[in-house]
């Protein structure tokens, strides 16, 4: 290869935070779809108070990335209308406490809009919420909804742990035909990993053993993957085998790998930032519960928020599950 | 002077309200129309005759629907009676490239669209969420139930268009605009509100046409806005009128001019047009328990209907051409009334189709697990 060559040729990976990994999904999705908008609060000059949309201002103009009034419901509602007209709007929320001005537009229009017309439009709408606690802001800026959406029959729910995932899930889901909610979390923003651009590796809803084991199945989604890695790194050194799935999905939940993980190691724990009743957990354990249950040889454990609104920043790690929260509950699940 | 039952600064009828026709069907333009006379002239007698045709019909209409209510063919009704005016001469200023966003009572904007009324009965006969495809039918969209929420579909339709470059090129014949219908209630929800910021910032070319028929369900207009609700436009940064809304030609001719404006590119306004509800919210609504008697006979004696046919009856119009309306009336209701009973009810399967765009594992489970359990009954009796 020559000096030239490898100066033109456009990298195949590269080492990004996650906010660049997104951004550069969404840059993608621009060049290649000129009906995808960008819409939000703050997100045209600016960036985005995350700086995820930095520079698509500049290089795609502001009749595709739309510096939006500041008003929630009026950016799912506008958005709506523009999926209408065949655009495919990609929303920013702010925070994920300041999505439930938008909350009505996003569960009794967004999601029915395609079943209301009995097939005859499609809502090629993403939501992006950044969300999750581990930052110590303050209150609103630190919660993890998903729950509410994924109950919402006609959304889809996604969230990506690594670069790697956020830059092919953001294409997808901005891809999809169906309204994605996608929850970025927050945490994970600017740790770097390495991104292939070549290849993604796996499909928008399927999730993926990210750490093999044979002791007890852990499974999470955004920054608990992480924290489960980190659990897992601890219990090897005490001679448990974990194993690890990142959920990717929410909505729908591909139970493939879970199943197939528990038939092997016959225990379960799923664990999540989000308040523990009626949740995304819950909703996993009875789900396993009803399809593997002579494959368990414990009940299946959650390790949850607790359920109170989220603490204040100063007691924050007293409420997130840790990697310990996480042995306890292995620990619980094997001394079954 | 509106008699009212509730302790709001009372409104009359005069200036600014832009009227043409008097109560009594004159012709007298309030000194607020001048503005609007142009438009009002571009009117024929033919074009009156088609007013005057679609009041009546959907008068009658509207009738026949609530008594199929009453008969058990329909889980509800929503009347619009008393309504017509302000619905027929908004709807005719509208082109064939525009977009219509109705709210759920809008039944003639429909019609004039291009909508076959028994459409509506469907959704409202329990056997479809929607009931039509806009595309299909005048660009009319489907009827949404969560009061205001339109209005931003609307304006984002509308946006659309201007990325689209689909407006304000100076071709009447082909520029687009949209209009949403909403009400004095829905006038009091953030969406309605969010839609009118967002319509003023991109400056889209949009027509707010709030049907102000001053009771929400039982509340009275003045607990939604102590001030009239046109006024409101300003604090927005867009125009905004007050059209006396049992008066066709003054409604015509005030969304025709905001609907030119929209298309033309001046960005949007609204339009607050003083109507009354006469009959109930809906079927299930029994308004005799909050409403004075007297002011219902105040806005009856204001009919639309009858106001308009002493305007046609002083222009000359024959009563067989009366009759001839009344008699068409008659044989589309008695056509609804028996197409309604013809509709029927979907399979199971409308539960779990387009619930989703691209299969959702949840719901195909589910769906094969419905089917089998009911076919599971099938020929157990043999």
């Amino acid at each position: 290869m020559t000096t030239q060559e490898t100066a033109t040729a456009a990298p195949t990976s590269a080492n990004l935070p996650m906010a660049k990994a997104l951004n550069a999904g969404l840059r993608q999705a621009m060049l290649a779809d000129p009906k995808v908008l960008m819409m939000g609060e703050d997100i045209g000059p600016l960036g985005g108070v995350f700086r995820v949309t930095e520079g698509l201002h500049a290089e795609f103009g502001e009749k595709r990335v739309l510096d939006t009034p500041l008003a929630e419901s009026g950016i799912i509602g506008t958005a709506i209308g523009l999926a209408m007209r065949g655009y495919r709007p990609v929303c920013e929320i702010q925070f994920d406490g300041f999505v439930f001005p938008g909350f009505d537009q996003i569960t009794s229009q967004l999601a029915r809009m395609r079943n209301r017309h009995e097939g005859g439009v499609t809502m090629p709408v993403v939501v992006r919420i950044p969300y999750g606690g581990h930052i110590g802001s303050i209150e609103h800026h630190q919660e993890s909804p998903e729950a509410y959406f994924a109950h919402t029959p006609g959304l889809r729910v996604v969230s990506p742990s690594n670069p790697h995932d956020a830059f092919w899930m953001m294409q997808e889901a901005i891809a999809s035909n169906d309204p994605v909610i996608f929850f970025e979390p927050k945490s994970r923003y600017w740790p770097k990993g390495e991104v292939d651009f070549t290849a993604a590796g796996t499909p928008l809803h399927a999730s993926r053993v990210v750490r093999t084991g044979t002791n007890v199945t852990v499974v999470g989604h955004g920054a608990m993957v992480s924290v489960l890695l980190q659990a897992a790194e601890l219990a090897a050194a005490e001679g448990i085998s974990l194993e690890v799935i990142d959920l990717r999905s929410l909505s729908p939940i591909d139970y493939a790998p879970i199943l197939e993980s528990v038939h092997k190691t016959g225990h379960l724990v799923v664990a999540q930032e989000a308040a523990g009743f009626v949740s995304v957990g819950s909703e996993i354990a009875a789900t396993v519960t009803e399809r593997a249950f002579y494959s368990l040889e414990a009940p299946v454990l959650r390790v949850s928020g607790f359920d109170t609104p989220f603490p204040p920043a100063a007691v924050e790690t007293h409420f997130l599950p840790s990697p310990d929260r996480v042995l306890e509950a292995v620990d619980r699940s094997l001394a079954y | 002077m509106p008699v009212t039952s509730n302790d709001a600064p009372v409104r009359t009828l005069t200036s600014p309200t832009v009227q043409l026709l008097t109560a009594d069907g004159a012709f007298a333009p309030s000194e607020s129309a001048a503005e609007f006379l142009p438009y009002f002239e571009r009117l024929t007698e033919a074009d009156y005759r088609k007013f005057y045709r679609d009041m009546v019909v959907v008068r009658k209409f509207d009738t026949e629907a609530a008594n199929l209510q009453r008969q058990g063919q329909l889980a509800l009704w929503v009347p619009s009676h008393g309504q017509e005016a302000a619905q027929v001469g908004s709807a005719y200023a509208t082109r064939a490239q525009d977009h219509v966003f109705p709210s759920y009572r809008e039944h003639v904007v429909g019609l004039i669209r291009g909508l076959d009324m028994v459409d509506i009965l469907r959704m409202l006969r329990g056997v479809t969420l929607g009931g039509w495809t806009p595309e299909e039918h005048g660009n009319f969209h489907l009827y949404t139930l969560v009061l205001a929420s339109q209005t931003l579909h609307a304006t984002g339709y509308a946006m659309g268009m201007q990325l689209d470059g689909a407006t304000a090129t100076g071709n009447p014949e082909t520029d687009q605009a949209v209009i949403v219908y909403y009400g004095d209630g829905a006038s009091s929800q953030g969406d309605a509100n969010e839609a009118l910021v967002f319509a003023a910032s991109y400056q889209t070319p949009q027509v707010f046409f709030l049907q102000n028929n001053h009771w929400a369900i039982s509340v009275p207009v003045s607990r939604q806005s102590r001030s009239p609700l046109y006024l409101r436009a300003g604090g927005f940064g867009m125009p905004g009128v007050q059209v006396d809304g049992n008066d066709v030609l003054a409604s015509y001719a005030v969304t025709a001019k905001a609907m030119d404006d929209a298309r033309a590119g001046h960005g949007p306004s609204l339009i607050e047009a003083l109507t009354y509800r006469v009959g109930a919210h809906t079927t299930a609504d029994d308004p005799t328990k909050y409403r004075d008697p007297d002011e219902l006979a105040y806005w009856v004696a204001r009919d639309p209907i009858v106001r308009f046919r002493t305007y046609l009856q002083g222009l000359g119009v024959e009563q067989e051409f009366l009759d001839s309306v009344d008699e068409e009336a008659a044989d589309h209701a008695a056509d609804v009334r028996r197409r309604a009973l013809e509709i029927t009810s979907p399979d199971r399967s409308v539960i779990f189709d387009n619930v989703y765009a691209e299969p959702h594992p949840l719901v195909v489970e589910q769906k094969a697990w419905l089917d089998g359990y009911e076919t599971s009954f099938d020929g157990s009796e043999s």
